[in-house]
């Protein structure tokens, strides 16, 4: 059986054999997952992709006060309220029904984790896609629109997950979280950029 | 041409040395063994000889993965996959290319078709036990088909770009989000954009039609594979290996062909006859098997009323909502697929077929199958009021099943198993 065998088979040094084997084994992998990574990273976002989700800028005196405009950033609806003096006054009182009245567990920049979700009160933006599974919520902002007791907020068609003036979730939608708060900033008394912040680009 | 013994079967004659097959065969044979893998996999491959109509679903599957391969392929020639063409180029293929409505018809119907098929295949291995010792590794690689079957109709479902297909791959594609700590860059890269975009749509439809296709084929052929190295279980879910004739065949197999060949193939028309009037007069099935939204190219701010995957999915996603919060909603809708991998190991019983176990066994499997119809039906349903409280129960009821069976499997009454396999000649 052995008669090519240069060496005899008590002459193999098998812990050698082990050693270069497990070697060769664990280079081989090193270089598998190295050769992955521009596979993986093709994946990424592409370069025009990132161009086109440079900030969105707004013009805020198109805005009437009590109305609603929708702009599109980073392919997601981003919901601008011009609230009232009105609209504002509903946002308070109404505490104990939200499920996250203080925005701990909901995705927001740190200056629009107060009462009314937003730097300023006049303005809300919104990302318009419901924390539950995606759907857009629909404005619904006269106070007893939906039911007696209803402050004003905006309502899923698809599961009822309700939100107020904020976008602080009511306790009983199926969404768990607030609405989601875009960075945003205004550069001058007229103009909103969504995208952007004093933190830099998002 | 072949010669028949005195019992019908056919004759076991040594590989290539079959009567008028000199030459080029034998030539062929000694390069390639092809008479020697028919020999082992078809005509001297034993089957049990009491299986039942549950056992034409196999076959079944097969028929209908050839059916989408080859209208896959050519709905592929007329297809242009982009967020400005792919609306439109389905739309071409239904309107001017010629028996396009045909091809695609027959494509979206044999996407259901396939995940009947399976379900009711997934359903006789429940009932037999033929995911018990020897055939682990046969379920689970059968899973894996499973698996990469839903990843195939979920991507091909994005392909049309209508506006539930858009809105589907929104939520699908959110759920990796509510993985702690990478779910947001793990969405972002999935999407390849910052929204459902061209870069998606584009990635779906390479991994449609060439990976997830490739990895399916695979696995079917390791299934198959695994399938022949410890035969097929049946109805009484007894070992025929263990009872062999003097001839070492089993005594109760026949030879898978001519026997199972034949017999399948009255199973392949009775489910063209009823494949054939689903395509030709009922092809969307009522907004079932192709929703009414679809018709309406993807709108990214507009959501139609109510988002529901397509029927074959409904169980779990009445399941991810049955749950208040999302991220453990995901998780349990992860889990109830995963629960599978896991029965060969939870089933402690020591018999295989419902036929010999208890009313235990059976009153489990009866009320887990109604659970996943029932919620199958939940999941089309808005998630409202009673219908949250139904999916809730029928959510334990579900789990219950899987992970109640290692103590139900071991208290439940079973009965004696016969020698031999229960066969009445017909």
């Amino acid at each position: 059986m052995a008669e090519h065998a240069v060496v005899a088979e008590d002459e193999v040094d098998l812990s050698r054999r082990k050693f270069l084997t497990r070697a060769t084994i664990a280079t081989g992998t090193v270089g598998a997952v190295f050769a992955a990574v521009p596979f993986i990273e093709s994946w990424n976002p592409s370069e025009r992709a990132r161009a086109q989700g440079v900030p969105a800028t707004l013009d805020l005196t198109k805005i009437e006060p009590g109305q609603m405009t929708t702009t599109v950033w980073r392919r997601s609806p981003i919901y601008v309220v011009r609230r009232t003096a009105d609209m504002v006054a509903r946002i308070a009182g109404h505490d104990e029904l939200l499920k996250d009245p203080h925005s701990e567990n909901s995705k927001q920049p740190p200056y629009a984790k107060n009462a009314l979700r937003s730097r300023s009160a006049e303005f809300l933006v919104l990302v318009g896609t419901c924390t539950h599974l995606g759907c857009l919520p629909k404005q619904r902002f006269s106070a007893g629109e939906l039911y007696p007791s209803w402050p004003g907020g905006f309502f899923c068609p698809c599961h009822g997950s309700r939100f107020d003036l904020a976008g602080r979730v009511f306790s009983g939608s199926p969404a768990s979280a607030n609405l989601v708060v875009p960075p945003y900033q205004y550069p001058n008394e007229q103009t909103l950029v969504i995208g952007v912040d004093e933190r830099g680009v998002a | 041409m072949a010669v028949k013994t005195a019992t019908g079967a056919p004759a076991r004659l040594p590989a290539g040395a079959a009567p008028g097959r000199g030459g080029l065969w034998a030539w062929l044979n000694k390069r390639l063994p092809i008479d020697k893998f028919l020999v082992e996999q078809v005509t001297e491959y034993y089957a049990p000889k009491n299986f039942n109509i549950w056992y034409f679903f196999g076959s079944l599957a097969l028929l209908v993965l050839a059916l989408q391969l080859v209208t896959g392929i050519f709905l592929t020639m007329f297809y242009k996959p982009g967020e400005l063409t792919s609306f439109d180029s389905v739309e071409f293929i239904m309107r001017e290319v010629d028996y396009g409505w045909l091809i695609r018809y027959l494509h979206s119907t044999g996407a259901s078709a396939f995940f009947i098929v399976v379900y009711l295949h997934m359903f006789r291995a429940l009932l037999y036990g033929s995911y018990k010792a020897p055939r682990e590794l046969l379920w689970l690689i059968g899973m894996l088909v499973y698996l990469a079957l839903m990843a195939e109709a979920f991507m091909g479902y994005v392909l049309p770009w209508g506006n539930m297909s858009f809105w589907g791959a929104q939520v699908i594609v959110n759920l990796f989000g509510t993985i702690p700590g990478i779910g947001g860059p793990l969405v972002e890269w999935i999407r390849g954009d910052y929204g459902i975009a061209d870069a998606t749509l584009n990635r779906f439809f390479s991994l449609h039609v060439a990976a997830i296709p490739l990895a399916l084929l695979l696995l079917v052929v390791l299934h198959l594979v695994a399938l022949h190295e410890s035969g097929s279980n049946n109805p009484d879910g007894i070992e025929i290996k263990e009872k062999l004739g003097p001839d070492g065949k089993p005594l109760d197999g026949v030879p898978f062909h001519p026997y199972y060949t034949v017999k399948d193939m009255v199973g392949v028309g009775v489910f063209l006859v009823l494949f054939a009037l689903v395509v030709f007069f009922k092809p969307t099935l009522g907004g079932l098997f192709l929703e009414t939204p679809n018709f309406e190219p993807a709108n990214p701010i507009s959501t139609p009323e109510h988002i529901t995957p397509a029927w074959y999915f409904t169980p779990y996603y009445a399941i991810l909502r049955a749950v208040p919060d999302q991220r453990m909603g995901a998780l349990l809708m992860l889990l109830s697929l995963v629960s599978f991998f896991f029965l060969p190991w939870l089933d402690r019983s020591p018999v295989k077929s419902m036929r010999y176990r208890g009313w235990i066994s059976r009153t489990a499997l009866a009320l887990f199958a109604a659970s996943f119809v029932l919620l199958g039906y939940l999941g089309l349903q808005p998630a409202t009021g009673a219908y949250v409280v139904l999916a809730r129960i029928s959510t334990v009821v579900y789990f219950a099943f899987f992970w109640l069976m290692p103590f139900y499997t071991l208290i439940d009454p079973v009965k004696p198993v016969p020698e031999r396999v229960t066969y009445h000649a017909h």
